[in-house]
């Protein structure tokens, strides 16, 4: 396609910022009702269900519900270790999954590679797919998780996901192709 | 208890085996590498021993291994270690471990491998159980089990080079099969000049 998904070469900030009202009422419909495909491959994954359990309890963000479809889900929470064996399966659901979608990295092992350094194991997730928010911790903590959950709520509200910035980046070109 | 076992094992494949010793209350048997799946088929059908029940198998790499309290240098071998077949030193161990329901006895098989010329005989047919056993350590040490029914490896893909868990495999080193095209260093990229 040749377009950069980078964020940092804007060639217009205000044209980036700028909202109209429809998109400010789309992403607050979107950042409470957020479809998760849990992407659960390793022990961080007992922590998730205390998150999507009462006690901390997602649901208080409308993030509770998840689809074990990527194609009925738009935000991939990426739970546990990513073996090299697994890139190919993990960027094909994340290829699944419809726009305007969001990535969660949790735990040191899905954002960095954690302790693991060695054959078999992934540096970070984000060697894959774009990520939008990593959780740091081994596990993280339910409250990191929430913490994390809002920060992307907020970047949602801003149109500031990733998928959210290709797809403006995607429609500026385009402008600028046809003002040509 | 089971020193009956070696004793037995002794009385009716004399020949067969390199050495015997005892390990932590673990019997131990060096066998020779062409004559590990006569001892190991008499193991299991001789009523005497009955071992029917295979417990792990796997491979040992001795690259530069050294027993503990011996001075730096270049690396020293236990000259007790029953190394082998053709003069060269033997670079890897593979091990089975067996037991026996009926009897209630244990006995470990070992045989030397060097490295030119890593093969041994597959004990897959005799206990199917060791079919999956044997495909993980070809698949991390390269060892060639004659005879088994599958060997592929189990754990890592096709496109892999080399065999992992030997010492000499760069402990660091990654063979990914996917990267994402606007990382700022793509090894895929790097390799192969774009896919």
């Amino acid at each position: 396609m040749g377009v950069e998904i980078t964020t940092t070469r804007l060639e217009n900030a205000a044209s980036w910022a700028k909202q109209s009202k429809l998109d400010r009422a789309t992403n607050w419909g979107r950042k409470f009702s957020l479809f998760t495909y849990p992407f659960v491959t390793a022990c961080c994954g007992m922590e998730f269900m205390s998150v999507a359990g009462p006690k901390y309890d997602i649901a208080r963000f409308g993030a509770e519900f998840p689809r074990f479809s990527p194609r009925q889900s738009d935000l991939l929470m990426i739970v546990g270790t990513i073996t090299e064996k697994q890139g190919p399966a993990l960027k094909r659901v994340f290829d699944q999954m419809a726009e305007p979608k969001w990535v969660i990295a949790f735990g040191v092992c899905a954002s960095t590679g954690g302790f693991y350094q060695n054959y078999h194991a992934m540096p970070g997730a984000d060697q894959v797919i774009p990520v939008d928010v990593f959780i740091p911790g081994c596990p993280p903590r339910p409250e990191q998780v929430l913490d994390a959950l809002i920060m992307l709520m907020d970047r949602i509200q801003s149109g500031r996901g990733h998928s959210q910035l290709r797809t403006k980046r995607e429609q500026l070109i385009a402008e600028a192709a046809t003002n040509e | 208890m089971s020193a009956k076992v070696l004793d037995a094992l002794k009385a009716s494949h004399g020949s067969a085996i390199e050495s015997l010793e005892t390990q932590h209350g673990d019997e131990i048997a060096w066998i020779k590498r062409d004559q590990l799946l006569a001892v190991a088929t008499w193991l299991k059908d001789n009523p005497a021993m009955a071992f029917d029940a295979p417990v792990f198998s796997t491979c040992i790499d001795r690259l530069d291994w050294k027993p503990v309290d011996v001075p730096p240098g270049p690396p020293v071998y236990p000259a007790s270690a029953p190394w082998t077949d053709d003069g060269t030193k033997a670079r890897f161990e593979v091990v089975w471990q067996l037991r026996s329901t009926l009897h209630r006895h244990r006995l470990r098989l070992k045989c030397a491998v060097p490295e030119h010329d890593a093969r041994v005989p597959s004990l897959a047919t005799l206990w199917p159980a060791f079919n999956w056993q044997e495909r993980e350590t070809f698949d991390m040490y390269g060892i060639k089990f004659d005879g088994h029914p599958d060997l592929r490896r189990i754990y890592l893909y096709e496109e892999f080079v080399g065999y992992p868990l030997r010492k000499d495999y760069p402990k660091e080193k990654r063979q990914p099969l996917v990267r994402r095209d606007d990382l700022p260093i793509n090894p895929i990229k790097t390799e192969t000049g774009g896919h």
